[in-house]
């Protein structure tokens, strides 16, 4: 799917034409620079390497910065590799926002959501905990319950649902409606909201 | 940060209502969509806060009706909010003055400022 990269500013509201007022996310994107076009001759497969950002010299390596020497030299923090782009692109061209999204169309965004930590059921799964609060109950309010039959199967299955690490992964939202671009700034205004912090970076796609 | 309040404020489609503030009497016409159809619906009675702002903005109106205060929240920006008109300016020392929910009668009358020029 065809895309750009972009960040996350943060979340505003407006009103509809029917009167209703849409929560929305406001997004800085592009321009974005292609560094490298991959064929199937060379690479086995079709797709279009973008980059966006800036990125300090004195942390980027050399290899990278050779990289970059092929797309007009510009250090960039972010490489993200995109298919289906139907323009006819080169190593250097610049993508804006308007050549690939129109107001009014739906888009994905991909994100990495905000890191909870390591999580209880209550919180990551959804459960109710075990009895009641009062009563002389002193320690299962948040406790998951049982996690198996006995002797037979006498293990555990795979996938059971318990605690651990909850957000800090990948999260795509779908189906977000573009409501408002400013190319001149180089925004977009999507409605809804879309996975983690402000300032994050987020990969839009068609 | 500043992008998001530049942004919001871009947002805010410009509307030509009128400035007024607490302490005024003002005339709210709104829209009300029942069904298909969509009629005008006014509500007089006296400003007594105006909170938030870009699309958060809101005012409150307050107004007795029968004996009975009424209070009235409107979304500034909305769509809704066909026109608001001042009858009078009213001069109060404070930016919200619910004090005016516990006064009825003689002491819940506000004076009017003196170089107010009525909008044409």
């Amino acid at each position: 799917m065809p895309g750009l990269i972009g960040k996350k500013i943060g979340m505003t509201s407006m009103y509809s034409a029917e009167g209703k007022n849409l929560p929305c996310t406001v997004i800085s994107t592009g321009p974005c620079v292609v560094t490298q076009v991959k064929t199937i001759e060379n690479d086995g497969y079709e797709a279009v390497q973008l980059g966006y950002g800036e990125k300090k010299e004195k942390r980027t390596t050399k290899s990278l910065k050779g990289h970059f020497q092929k797309s007009g030299g510009n250090l960039l923090r972010t490489l993200v590799e995109f298919k289906g782009f139907s323009q006819d692109l080169k190593a250097g061209d610049v993508l804006n926002l308007t050549d690939v999204f129109q107001e009014g169309q739906f888009v994905d965004v991909v994100g990495t959501s905000k890191g909870k930590g390591f999580q209880g059921v209550v919180k990551r799964h959804g459960f109710a905990g075990v009895g009641q609060a009062t009563h002389g109950q002193h320690n299962r309010l948040r406790a998951p319950g049982s996690i198996g039959a006995a002797s037979d199967p006498a293990r555990v299955f795979k996938g059971m649902k318990m605690g651990g690490q909850m957000g800090n992964e990948r999260v795509t939202v779908q189906n977000l409606k573009v409501l408002k671009i400013f190319a001149d700034e180089n925004l977009v205004v999507i409605s809804g909201a879309i996975p983690g912090a402000k300032g994050s970076t987020v990969l839009i796609q068609n | 940060m500043d992008i998001l309040r530049e942004v919001s404020k871009k947002l805010v489609e410009a509307n030509d209502l009128p400035e007024f503030s607490a302490g005024d009497t003002v005339i709210v016409s709104y829209k009300i969509k029942e069904g298909s159809k969509e009629r005008i619906q006014q509500f007089q009675g006296i400003v007594i806060q105006k909170r938030g702002s870009g699309t958060n903005e809101t005012f409150t109106v307050r107004k007795i009706s029968g004996g009975i205060g009424v209070e009235r929240i409107f979304p500034l920006n909305s769509p809704f909010i066909d026109d608001i008109k001042i009858t009078k300016k009213g001069r109060v020392r404070r930016a919200r003055i619910f004090y005016q929910r516990e006064r009825t009668g003689k002491s819940a009358r506000i004076k009017e400022k003196k170089r107010f020029i009525k909008k044409a």
